[in-house]
């Protein structure tokens, strides 16, 4: 299955162990959640060296200069033509085969939905336990301690993983990239694996770009509205706030489930986790399942009646009030307050 | 469709006293809103082109409720994988579920399509699902939000960051869907009834743990923040504005 180009553990000696990380890729960039996860897997193994998944091996030389300034000494390219193009069984089960080959300490993963996806699959086939969504990770004997979240992060839970090769997918924003003394230079090891040809039954057969505007999980302001908003017709004044900050609009459980605005818009647990610059949360109580959607925003400010609800208590600001009275007045005041350089500009 | 039992909480989670677990006595219990989807689906796949819906938990007797929310809704069959009231690690979970469903298979059961939540709304493990995928040798894909059978096929769509992907699966095949494929009906009175009655199939479960040990719970470290209100009504309008500025929006 490997070919010549790919040796065992190189010239690492016995003591040394081996974290593997697997790399998601941005175009030509290594994303910001394999960075944290090469972060992490630097404390748990005497070397670190990376998995890139495709066709062939010219994504993982693209990727190695990257890869080397943040330590890693050998990039495994993962290639089967099966991986050209994204599905979830052929690049677990090319995880799976490399796992088997190169027999780690344990794979690192970025805990993005595909992250969690393929090591799902790599764990299912070999049989080894997976921790998902860990926010830390410490070596604890043979086995690894981890930390991971529940209820979507607002709880944490401490947890043994034990198994001959650990398998683990970190949160995304749970820890910071830490800087580390680059290398020069990676070695790119071709491991050419031997996938089952039934496993194109779920490659990705179409794609369909976004089309163009802001969308919810990109916004840099998001305007979301609650019960208190009252009904699909009081969003009007959360869509003319949005409109003018350049933001999206986005809601609660409750609003999608009045049918006042389409899922797509929901933040949430089950809806779209975000992080925007600003979060306007309008009529919105705070429980726990909308405040993981949007606890990552840099600021938020709540406009409520109640003084006393979760979301007030743990915005940055507040107004307290009702939604529309407060948005209208606001919306009002943004207008007059642009009005003299238009002013300006027409005469 | 597989569903698992959950403790429904508000705004705050309360724990036991020594931190091990929630403290469940004074909250309601669910499905998450993801097996919800997944429920209404196969509702809807049933009453389109025949056939029938088994809905399955692994949990103590009482997750038999959650099964009957799922008969109410219109499931026609209810199975129980009668566990202890301990948390089951994800592989232990799969495999009992696994081993069920083969058991049902073996009895002469024909399933097309077995659906599942994308995640579980306490423990959110991502994997039981395609654990179980793989045990019964079944395709399985993530995340899905639109799903369309055609003949020995299903097309599933689910949303990327970039846009969204379109995959086409032969049957028979696992699935598990995300919040926002359908709005799952609210169970009208007669479904009730007809779950009160319904009778359940219960089996025993064998627990084969996987190397997942919890130790317990507990919240992260404190994220308030001292909150600066900004006004009452209209007129902290001028304030808000000021904000705005402040962020660069104005
Ligand atoms: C497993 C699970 C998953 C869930 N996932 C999500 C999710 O992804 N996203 C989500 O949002 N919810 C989710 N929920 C639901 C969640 O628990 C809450 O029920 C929901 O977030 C509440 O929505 P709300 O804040 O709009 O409504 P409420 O909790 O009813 O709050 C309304 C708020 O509006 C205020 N208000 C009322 N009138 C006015 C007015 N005129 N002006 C100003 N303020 C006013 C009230 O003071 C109150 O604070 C989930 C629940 C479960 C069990
Ligand atoms: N105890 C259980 N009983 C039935 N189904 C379950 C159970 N645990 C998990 N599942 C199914 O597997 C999915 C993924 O669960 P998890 O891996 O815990 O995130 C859930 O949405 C359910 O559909």
């Amino acid at each position: 299955m490997s070919d010549a180009t790919h040796g065992s553990n190189g010239q690492s000696g016995a003591s040394q162990t081996v974290c593997l990380v697997l790399v998601e890729a941005d175009g030509d960039a290594v994303c910001e959640a394999t960075r944290q996860a090469l972060t992490v897997a630097r404390e748990l193994a005497g070397t670190v060296e990376a998995v890139v998944l495709a066709a062939d091996e010219e994504l993982a030389r693209r990727l190695a200069p990257a890869l080397a300034a943040e330590g890693v000494a050998r990039v495994h390219a993962v290639t089967d033509p099966l991986l050209a193009e994204y599905g979830p069984e052929a690049f677990g089960a090319a995880l799976a085969q490399l796992i088997r080959s190169v027999e780690p300490t344990g794979v690192v993963a970025p805990g993005t939905a595909r992250g969690n996806e393929i090591m799902a699959h790599a764990a299912a086939v070999t049989e080894l336990s997976l921790a998902t969504g860990c926010v830390a990770i410490a070596v604890d004997g043979d086995a690894w301690s981890v930390t991971r979240q529940r209820w979507g992060g607002v709880l944490w839970e401490d947890a043994t993983l034990a198994a001959s090769v650990k398998l683990a997918t970190l949160a995304p924003h749970a820890v910071a990239v830490q800087p580390t003394p680059g290398l020069e230079h990676a070695t790119v090891s071709t491991f050419a694996c031997d996938l089952d040809p039934t496993l194109a039954r779920t490659q990705v057969a179409q794609r369909t770009p976004l089309g163009a505007g802001v969308t919810l999980s990109t916004a840099p302001v998001v305007v979301s509205g609650g019960r208190g908003v009252g009904s699909a017709e009081g969003f009007a004044v959360l869509e003319e706030l949005a409109e003018r900050l350049g933001g999206a609009v986005g809601c609660s459980r409750v609003a999608t489930n009045n049918g006042w605005r389409p899922h797509a818009d929901q933040v949430g647990q089950t809806g779209t986790r975000i992080a925007p610059n600003l979060y306007i949360a309008c009529g919105i109580s705070g429980a726990t399942q909308h405040w993981v959607g949007c606890k990552d925003a840099q600021r938020i400010l709540a406009i409520n009646t109640d003084p006393e609800a979760s979301l007030v208590q743990r915005a940055d600001y507040a107004v307290i009030g009702d939604v529309q009275t407060v948005l209208r007045a606001v919306v009002d005041e943004l207008d007059r307050a642009r009005q003299p350089a238009d002013a300006g500009a027409g005469g | 469709m597989c569903v698992k039992r959950a403790p429904a909480p508000g705004a705050k989670i309360p724990l036991t006293a020594d931190g091990s677990a929630i403290d469940t006595r004074n909250l309601g219990f669910t499905m998450s809103p993801h097996e919800e989807c997944a429920v209404e689906e196969a509702v809807r796949l049933v009453e389109a082109h025949g056939g029938s819906a088994t809905v399955m938990t692994l949990g103590p007797p009482e997750a038999a409720e959650q099964m009957r929310d799922g008969i109410a809704t219109g499931a026609d069959h209810g199975v129980l994988v009668e566990t202890d009231r301990t948390d089951w690690d994800p592989q232990a979970t799969a495999a009992a579920l696994g081993e069920a469903i083969a058991q049902l298979q073996q009895e002469g059961a024909r399933f097309d399509l077995v659906l599942f939540g994308n995640e579980s709304a306490d423990a959110a493990h991502e994997q039981v699902s395609v654990r179980v995928a793989h045990r019964l040798g079944l395709p399985i894909v993530n995340g899905i939000k639109g799903l369309e059978t055609s003949d020995g096929h299903v097309a599933l769509r689910r949303d990327t960051a970039a846009g969204s992907e379109r995959y086409e699966v032969p049957l028979p095949a696992a699935v598990a869907v995300k919040k926002g494929l359908n709005l799952p009906r609210y169970p009208a009175l007669k479904g009730r009834m007809r779950a009160r009655k319904a009778t359940v199939r219960t089996i025993a479960a064998l627990h084969h743990p996987g190397g997942l040990t919890s130790h317990g719970l507990r919240y992260p470290p404190d994220e308030t923040t001292e909150t600066e209100i900004l006004g009452r009504g209209a007129d902290a309008a001028p304030r808000v504005v000021e904000l705005l500025g402040e962020e660069g929006l104005t």
